[in-house]
């Protein structure tokens, strides 16, 4: 591959665009799924990863490459609760309500992180730096209750020692009561 | 053509085979409520009114989209099914915001039509008041979301017998809604072509002509099922 | 085949890998392990430190089971700084430090003792990244023989022997389920497993799919053989990353070792295997809907019949099982349909897993013969309500099923017998309840549960299950009327009657259950409690 590829780029060709590589990769996802319209809920995974979400205009390439409807791709995009159709705040929690992590206080969890943070439980904009989601299992059920802080599962939090608890959030790197977000 | 023969209420009929619970409540000369079914349109048995109760079965079953097949012996109009029918028009109501006094489709309206037939004058239900929207951004036609009832005609008929699939549905749950395109303005969305088919097959004022004011809402629900007649049968009865 | 899969060291250490211990910090673990072994100078030949699947108790993560001459040891909750003296304790014991002592589990305790490994008899024993060690712990070996020794139609006379019953929670008679699909007139035919496990509270399948895939992979090959399906789908939730990636290993190496694909083992059997990942949708665990998934729909449910196994994906007959289902297969062949119908009640054959959690001391995966009563497993193995009081409830099956009260955990656990308490076996997920929990906080948060995860295409399920929590609210609140009983009764047997799918018909259990044994927690919670009626 290196020995083939050009060095760098040609002077008089400028670099492609963040949005130009994106579109290049999306196309490239659909062209390993072989452009089939049943590969649409993994492509849309690829998408997201790509992306950060699934952006209109990158509904509408995966709906012209696929040759689908645009309407069943906004259908099938908005159908599950994995994706997610705006920018994603850059910190995100979400909290187990499962009925072990129920049982064990998880709603108190949740009630204590709104405090914190102000923001509304499953308010995807949150305070703008911050937002909290509810899951409805994380199948932790044995460390229950349990949290994800940015992809990190925190597991068997002290609900009954406010102390901990919130030496728990602190070291997660959540910004205290009362802060003004970043 | 192979015949099957069943029971409607107690009542014999015989249609062909192939046929479903629905045609054979019709062959019986019994009326059954419908809100998503429309002739000419694949059944979907999500409204849940047509539902009948099958003996020898602990489930009810859908007329729309339930083969029937020999020797059934259905009944439509048990207690418990008007029961449950009520209910679900109950819910219907409540789930939208449906205000006949200015609707469109005021005395034209198969929702209306529906609660006379099984006699629902008020829900028991609280009101949900959904924040909804109107879309009149097509030069022809409006979605007004509040009417909405979710049957899905518009989506069906649009995908089955226009081929545009202009519309579908978005979200889920209690969230649900019809999109047009990526959630568009329907007046932006190029693949409709104005065809208006999605106006005629509105149960209710959900969608409709610009020019129609209260009450004035025509409805032709019956030309999916002359149109697919047409097409895959070439028997035109639509003259 | 490696060699070193089939030469056992004289000492191992089994250290659990799975998502529970992980979180509790086992891979930490393990690198100590390892550095303290070398530092101590034993050669992995002399003491193996090998990472498997689950070890069950996974409350007390992480596990670690030692292997030794005397027998096995398991240690929970071990802190990395214990790695030497851990170490040290697999050639000498006595000398244990206090808090290696006290991490020592007791294998005699009832947690352990009254557990019978079936589906799970891999998981903490296999390396579930490593294919070779699958085939030296026997897995493949079943499928091998089916290929070449057994007719289809054999081996689905063994499964129908067995008495085996789907594990997802309906029931369905497996075997008659394999002979419809394989009756079907001739053309293309597919097997799903529906690894969308999506009850909360249940982590069975996840810790199958975690511990040892190469099970599953069997026990689906086996299946496609006895129904003619040469195409196969495992539907997975992307909420466990972890399986998704183990199983799409497993499926790598499994290609690769020539027990997948085309000519399967010299035979012309072929079979290719996809994994799809779910997005986030309950719904999609019922099995039209999983169909419309995998198809790249949205996940709408449709009436049935027609049935999968008649007209599934793309139309042709599908058959869909669980992952547990699945996993009980090549036991099932090896040891005879007749064995493990051996196990269990007349109706409900085999072994159940289950995933303990909630109020209960020991919180883990627990497999027991069909037929062990609830009171056994919430009490003698999970050790009842860590403080000591009283239990209250057993929640069963999810938010399809219902709460068991304490004055009823003598029933046995079967199928038929969970029906008729109005709750129901369901995945698998058993959530214990203290005496501090409000049931109709309970009702409440399952009917959110669905209200969250309705998929919208039926009025009773779509508005309904809105109108139950709202109902559910004023008794939380204690502000509900003896009208909004009335209420709540008929619009549970509404929308339990009349809902499209199984995720709306049993949307009402954990309000009607309640209602039937905790009745007087709602009417203490109505401002005229004297007027409501009494069913």
């Amino acid at each position: 591959m290196t020995a083939t590829s050009p060095a760098r780029p040609a002077a008089s060709k400028p670099s492609p665009s963040a949005e130009e590589i994106a579109n290049r990769k999306i196309a490239q996802v659909i062209r390993r799924h072989g452009a089939q319209p049943d590969a649409l809920i993994e492509v849309l995974h690829q998408v997201q990863e790509i992306h950060g979400y699934l952006p209109k205009q990158a509904l509408d390439q995966v709906a012209r490459q696929l040759r689908m409807p645009l309407s069943r791709v906004y259908g099938v995009a908005s159908f599950y609760h994995l994706f997610t159709l705006e920018p994603p705040t850059p910190h995100r929690c979400a909290v187990c309500l499962g009925t072990a992590c129920f049982v064990k206080g998880g709603a108190d969890v949740a009630a204590r992180l709104e405090q914190r943070l102000g923001v509304k439980l499953d308010d995807a904009a949150g305070n703008g730096t911050w937002a909290v989601q509810h899951v409805s299992c994380l199948g932790a059920c044995g460390q229950a209750p349990v949290l994800v802080v940015d992809g990190v599962l925190l597991t068997k939090l002290p609900i009954d020692q406010p102390e901990a608890l919130d030496a728990v959030f602190e070291s997660a790197g959540m910004p205290s009561a009362g802060a003004v977000p970043a | 053509m192979s015949v099957i023969t069943l029971s409607v209420n107690g009542k014999d009929v015989a249609i062909p085979e192939g046929g479903s619970l629905l045609e054979a409540t019709r062959a019986a000369g019994v009326e059954i409520p419908l809100l998503c079914h429309l002739d000419g349109l694949e059944p979907v048995g999500a409204c849940r009114l047509c539902l009948v109760e099958v003996e020898g079965s602990n489930r009810l079953m859908p007329a729309c989209t339930t083969a029937a097949s020999e020797g059934m012996a259905i009944h439509t109009h048990t207690h418990q099914l008007l029961d449950y029918r009520r209910m679900a028009v109950e819910l219907f109501f409540a789930e939208g915001n449906h205000i006949c006094a200015f609707c469109v489709a005021n005395g034209n309206c198969e929702l209306q039509n529906v609660a006379v037939q099984v006699g629902m004058d008020h829900s028991r239900f609280p009101y949900q008041y959904p924040q909804r929207v109107v879309d009149a951004s097509h030069p022809l036609f409006a979605i007004d979301h509040n009417r909405c009832i979710l049957c899905t005609r518009c989506v069906r008929v649009c995908d089955e017998i226009e081929g545009a699939h202009v519309w579908d549905v978005g979200s889920r749950g209690s969230h649900c809604h019809i999109v047009a395109g990526l959630d568009q303005p329907w007046g932006e969305v190029d693949a409709c072509t104005n065809c208006g088919k999605c106006v005629d097959v509105c149960p209710t004022g959900a969608i409709f002509h610009k020019e129609d004011t209260t009450a004035e809402k025509l409805r032709h629900s019956d030309r999916p099922a002359l149109l697919k007649a047409a097409r895959d049968e070439h028997v035109w009865r639509n003259q | 085949m490696s060699s070193s899969a089939q030469t056992k060291p004289a000492r191992q250490l089994r250290c659990c890998g799975a998502s529970g211990c992980r979180s509790a910090g086992s891979e930490e673990l393990q690198a100590a392990l390892e550095a303290a072994r070398d530092a101590a100078g034993h050669t992995a030949q002399e003491l193996a430190i090998k990472p498997v699947g689950c070890l069950r108790l996974c409350g007390r993560g992480p596990l670690v089971a030692c292997d030794g001459p005397g027998g096995t040891t398991l240690y929970g909750a071990v802190p990395p700084t214990e790695a030497g003296a851990l170490i040290e304790a697999t050639r000498n014991y006595d000398h244990a430090s206090d808090t290696l002592q006290a991490s020592r589990l007791d294998p005699q305790l009832p947690f352990f003792a009254l557990q019978s490994s079936v589906v799970l008899e891999g998981c903490g024993q296999v390396d579930p990244e490593s294919i070779d060690d699958a085939i030296a712990f026997g897995t493949y070996s079943q499928l091998r023989r089916c290929l070449h020794e057994l007719t289809p139609e054999e081996v689905r006379e063994q499964v129908k022997r067995s008495g085996l019953r789907g594990r997802g929670g309906g029931g369905y008679p497996t075997g008659l389920k394999w002979d419809t699909v394989a009756l079907q007139p001739p053309g293309p035919r597919y097997v799903v497993c529906n690894a969308d496990e999506g009850d909360p509270g249940a982590f069975m399948d996840r810790s199958v799919l975690e511990s040892d895939p190469h099970r599953l992979l069997e026990g689906l090959a086996i299946a496609a053989y006895a129904v003619g399906a040469d195409r196969g789908y495992v539907y997975v939730r992307a909420e466990y990353p972890l399986a998704v990636e183990r199983l799409r290993k497993a499926l790598q190496q499994a290609r690769r070792a020539g027990l997948l694909g085309s000519g399967i083992d010299g035979t012309s059997f072929a079979l290719t295997i996809e994994v799809r990942v779910g997005a986030g949708a309950y719904v999609c665990g019922e099995e039209t809907a999983l169909l419309q998934s995998i198809q790249g729909q949205r996940g709408m449910p449709r009436p049935r019949p027609p049935y999968p196994a008649q007209s599934g994906l793309w139309g042709a007959p599908t058959l869909i099982n669980n992952v547990e289902t699945f996993a009980a297969v090549p036991v099932i062949l090896r040891e005879g349909g007749d064995w493990y119908a051996s196990m269990g009640t007349a109706g409900s054959k085999g072994t159940k897993v289950f995933a303990l959690s909630g109020a209960v001391t020991n919180t883990g995966l627990v497999e027991v013969p069909m037929g062990t009563t609830l009171r056994s497993v919430v009490e003698v193995i999970g050790g009842g309500v860590p403080d000591g009081t009283p239990i209250k409830a057993v929640q069963t099956g999810g938010p399809s099923g219902g709460c068991i009260p304490a004055e009823l955990l003598d029933t046995p656990v079967d199928y038929e017998s969970l029906l008729e308490l109005g709750s129901m076996m369901g995945s698998g997920g058993m959530v214990v309840m203290g005496e501090t929990t409000s049931m109709p906080e309970v009702a409440r948060h399952f009917m959110r549960f669905s209200v969250n995860e309705s998929c919208g295409k039926c009025v009773p399920c779509r508005a309904g299950t809105v109108q139950l929590a709202q109902l559910l609210e004023r008794f939380v609140e204690r502000r509900a009327s003896p009208a909004d009983m009335a209420k709540l009764d008929a619009l549970c047997r509404m929308v339990k009657a009349t809902s499209l799918c199984g995720l709306g018909q049993s949307a009402p259990n954990p309000v009607l259950s309640t209602l039937r044994y905790f009745r007087h927690e709602y009417e203490a919670a109505c401002r005229q409690p004297a007027l409501c009626d009494r069913p």
